[in-house]
């Protein structure tokens, strides 16, 4: 053990912090290792590998607040970071709302989540190598149709994360992750398509295997050869779990506290009410066991803990950090974030909509003209006013089957009337990333073309 | 005087460092100790400040030290990489000896000496840069703009303005011989806004830098131009209207909707999707792939621009890149390893987000040279169409060319005038088609003012576009109105 990445140092340099003038200060020290391999067409492409350590000190002078970070941690380079911080806090304004949570808030004991993972720190470079080439494998023999790869690999990593304050509180945990990625180029006609596939998992027991990553990144990519426009119209779309998910992270933009004390979201004013269809409700829990999105405590040392955003379509939560619960007169939801440098932010811990009773088939099939989104291109969502309009591929429904490629087209509407209307929700949710989300079908947007 | 400031970032990474050229030496060699046709080692040192005002209080200001030495080693079209965050032989040499792993031939390749050579550019001559300003003036920078923004009009509430900025050394050397370095100044100011007018909330965006000096901030464009312009897009936006959907003809205005160029072109014209042939623009060099009143380059040579760098993160002085010349796609942008695989020359885009990255073919400033109509005329010449003149981000799948980027302000054309604004939307094409549709190339060309941040593989490097006026006859606008 390293003795700068530990509790003790951590305290040390809070404590520090305090004696040359800072009324509070947290200190977060991180650690990381990590290994990737990408492979391309049966050859490996790029090997790398890193370690990184960094170390973040945060310091208020009553509600002046400044924060530093550095990878240095010699002597020298963490006294003049202390020194840096307190300087540049004093020419900062007092913020009565900025400061350390109430001590009572903070965790006192760290929960086991189960998210550090022995067989993937014991993985050979031989080994992550294989998988990557296995799911490539498995991708090219599945069709003579897939012709070339646009990149695909392994990658596996660990990391110790450290936060101490100037209230007594100092926590650590140790994670670890691995994923696999397939990224698939088919023709036909000249015309070239890519898709993707992959999983990411905190123990390698649990990450599908290459062949079945492979297999659907193929399976994805095939089924977009031949895309072509239709007709501008409104009509029912389904969004498949990899895209609800893009729209469930919409809905965090809008809950986060940030959002909200800025009056720069269109979820403004709405707690309590109802502001989505009954089919609808999200959750946010860092406490799910080797959750990708899971941690014992969040960025400013709270216990993480499960919150319902949405119930049954009635807004019952934002996401908040101390700062900004402060700010809205409420409690904070342990979702602060804590980078190396800035204020804590808000972060979801694993944040998911509530599976229905339908399978995705159930759903295609109970449309009867309409489309399922399988990609989506562009910033085109406003979190202020809820406009939503992005250029998207997938598959034409025609009498509840799946018809024909689409590509080239847009889909419009607003974020109130789309989560409004979700008409059914799936069965298939499954925790393959932190923000993740079952099928949903909303009743009508705008298709151009 | 220059040829000395350019001379420094070695000479900073030597004596801080206490390092030689013989030391420089003995770590490619050990680099290359299991075989490899080429390696290089990148030096970073990178301090960086941000400070940011908001509910007209400065809410926090933030100071980040980054350093470290990435090592690569190159066998054919296979890279091995490792980095450190200790500047120090021993670590280094430990990099070098993990990055040396992807070879396995055996080392024999005969190493040239390191020679620091001064560089030819000297684009950003900038005396005093952002970063070693005191936090007390950029301060006083940002609290004018917030009290332009909201004196711009009562209606203007939430405002945050932020200053950004950092000095990055950097030193590179090769297998080949090559030492050089370089210091990259960088700063950007931001501020957005959000209009409210009787709970209708609007939000406004607008901001710019480049690798410039404090001086830019005060005399070239303020930073209280850069808040009457978010507040007047917010307000602008109170009285948007719905934003058609389908096919029509696009007017883009001058400067940053130039993000259509980085998007329709600029990413499937990199080097790397092109050798591997997974880009839509694959083989299509000297093929037209737009109309001939199109002439696209990429240049990092412009004084004090983003996405202009004396060297690139190779080491390789950057260059103008004719792409597509009247129509005609003439050329791909590269660095070593793709230059090399495909025997075309170096064009100097080989660059990183950090030490902590491999090099990839990215853009620099990409634009549209200027054409000979009027925007006048332009707008005159369409009956029912959109013009947009802001944008925020865009997204392209190089494979099948599709792009989309997104209008956040935007006005409808009836008969040949501009009338209402319109709500956001997304605009949407198809790479090697989408300029063929270009029928009208106007004689205000215009960089953006300097914000851009281009994503590549999970790398972030700052990036200028820039478009005259111009017309599209045909183009996706994915509004709700049919």
């Amino acid at each position: 053990m390293k003795p700068h990445l530990t509790k003790e140092f951590a305290s040390d340099v809070a404590n520090r912090a305090i004696k040359r003038g800072a009324s509070a200060a947290d200190v977060v020290i991180r650690e990381r290792t990590e290994f990737s391999v990408a492979v391309r067409v049966g050859e490996v492409e790029k090997l790398k590998q890193s370690t990184d350590q960094g170390l973040g000190l945060r310091v208020l002078i009553d509600g002046r607040q400044a924060s530093v970070s550095g990878s240095d941690f010699s002597a020298d380079a963490v006294t003049s970071l202390i020194e840096e911080a307190v300087e540049l806090a004093r020419l900062t304004s007092p913020d009565d709302t900025a400061d350390l949570p109430d001590s009572q808030e903070l965790a006192t004991t760290i929960p086991d989540l189960d998210l550090y993972d022995e067989a993937i720190v014991r993985l050979s470079t031989e080994e992550q190598i294989e998988m990557a080439l296995r799911a490539e494998r498995a991708a090219q023999e599945y069709s003579n149709q897939i012709i070339n790869f646009d990149g695909g690999g392994f990658e596996s990593g660990r990391g110790l994360a450290i936060l101490a304050n100037s209230l007594g509180f100092a926590g650590e945990y140790r994670a670890t992750s691995c994923s696999l990625i397939s990224v698939p180029v088919a023709a036909e006609d000249g015309k070239m398509q890519r898709d993707y596939w992959y999983d990411v998992r905190r123990k390698l027991s649990e990450m599908d295997s290459p062949e079945v990553i492979g297999v659907m990144a193929a399976k994805r990519t095939l089924r977009k050869l031949g895309g072509r426009s239709v007709a501008t119209q409104a009509v029912p779309v389904v969004f498949e779990p990899s895209m609800a998910r893009d729209l469930l992270g919409d809905i965090f933009n809008a809950a986060s506290g940030e959002s909200i004390f800025r009056k720069a979201s269109f979820l403004v004013g709405q707690l309590g009410e109802k502001i989505a269809n009954e089919r609808l409700t999200v959750i946010d829990d860092g406490t799910i066991r080797r959750g990708i999105g899971s941690r014992p405590f969040d960025g400013e040392g709270l216990p993480t803990r499960q919150t319902v955003v949405i119930r049954s379509g009635v807004l019952e939560s934002y996401l908040l950090n101390t700062y900004t619960a402060r700010k809205l007169g409420l409690n904070s939801t342990a979702n602060a974030g804590r980078g190396l440098i800035g204020a804590p932010g808000v972060e979801a811990g694993n944040l998911y909509i509530q599976p229905g009773p339908y399978s995705q088939d159930e759903i295609i099939k109970s449309v009867s003209k309409g489309i399922l989104i399988t990609e989506l291109l562009g910033f085109g969502v406003n979190i202020v006013t809820g406009d939503y309009s992005r250029s998207a591929s997938g598959v034409w429904i025609e009498n509840g089957e799946l018809s024909f490629p689409v590509q080239g087209v847009t889909i419009a509407g607003n974020l109130k009337e789309m989560l409004n209307s979700i008409e059914m929700v799936g069965n298939d949710l499954d925790f393959r990333g932190s923000v993740v989300s079952p099928t949903l079908l909303i009743g009508s947007m705008t298709i151009g073309a | 005087m220059s040829a000395h400031i350019r001379m420094d970032a070695v000479r900073f990474f030597f004596d801080r460092y206490g390092l030689t050229a013989g030391d420089i030496d003995k770590l490619l060699a050990a680099a290359l100790a299991r075989g490899g046709d080429y390696a290089d080692l990148y030096f970073e040192y990178r301090v960086a400040n941000a400070v940011n005002i908001e509910e007209q209080i400065v809410k926090q200001a933030a100071k980040s030290i980054a350093q470290g030495v990435g090592v690569r080693v190159i066998i054919g079209d296979k890279t091995g990489y490792a980095y450190t965050d200790e500047i120090a032989f021993d670590a280094i040499r430990q990099a070098a000896e993990t990055a040396s792993h992807i070879a396995r031939t055996g080392g024999s390749k005969r190493l040239v000496g390191v020679d620091a050579t001064p560089n030819k550019l000297n684009l950003y001559p900038v005396e005093v840069p952002v970063s070693s300003i005191e936090l007390s003036k950029k301060i006083e920078l940002i609290k004018h703009a917030d009290k332009a923004a909201r004196g711009f009009d009562s209606r203007i509430r939430e405002v945050q303005s932020s200053i950004n900025d950092e000095i990055k050394y950097v030193m590179i050397a090769s297998s080949n011989g090559r030492l050089v370095g370089d210091s990259q100044p960088l700063a950007r100011f931001g501020i957005s806004c959000i209009a409210d007018d009787d709970g209708n909330r609007q939000v406004g965006r607008s901001g710019g830098g480049g690798r410039v000096g404090i001086d830019f901030f005060e005399s070239k464009m303020t930073p209280e131009y850069f808040a009457s312009e978010a507040a007047r897009q917010a307000i602008t936006q109170l009285e948007a209207v719905p934003a058609p959907a389908g096919k029509m003809e696009v007017v883009l205005g001058p400067g940053w909707p130039g993000i259509l160029l980085h998007e329709a072109v600029g990413h499937g014209l990199e080097s790397d999707f092109n050798r591997k042939q997974s880009s839509a623009f694959c083989g299509l060099i000297g093929q037209p792939v737009a109309s001939e009143l199109c002439t696209v380059v990429d240049d990092g040579t412009i004084p004090d621009r983003r996405g202009s760098l004396n060297i690139d993160d190779e080491g390789e002085p950057t260059s103008r890149t004719v792409l597509i010349e009247d129509g005609i796609l003439r050329a791909y942008m590269s660095d070593y390893l793709n230059a090399g695989l495909t025997k075309s020359a170096r064009t100097g885009n080989g660059r990183r987000q950090s030490y902590k990255h491999i090099p990839l073919p990215r853009m620099t400033n990409t634009f549209m040279l200027a054409g000979a109509d009027s925007k006048d005329d332009i707008i005159r010449s369409v009956k029912r169409g959109l013009y947009a003149v802001q944008f925020g981000g865009g997204q392209v799948d190089i494979t099948n060319g599709e792009f989309a980027f997104s209008a956040s302000e935007a006005y409808l054309i009836e008969d040949g005038k501009v009338t209402a604004p319109v709500k956001g939307a997304t605009l949407r094409g198809n790479g090697p088609e989408a300029l063929k549709h270009v029928t009208a190339v106007g004689n205000d060309l215009e960089l953006d003012p300097g914000v851009g941040i281009c994503g590549k593989e999970g790398q972030q490097v700052p990036v200028g576009v820039g478009i005259p006026t111009i017309k599209i006859s045909e183009m996706t606008v994915g509004g709700t109105q049919k």
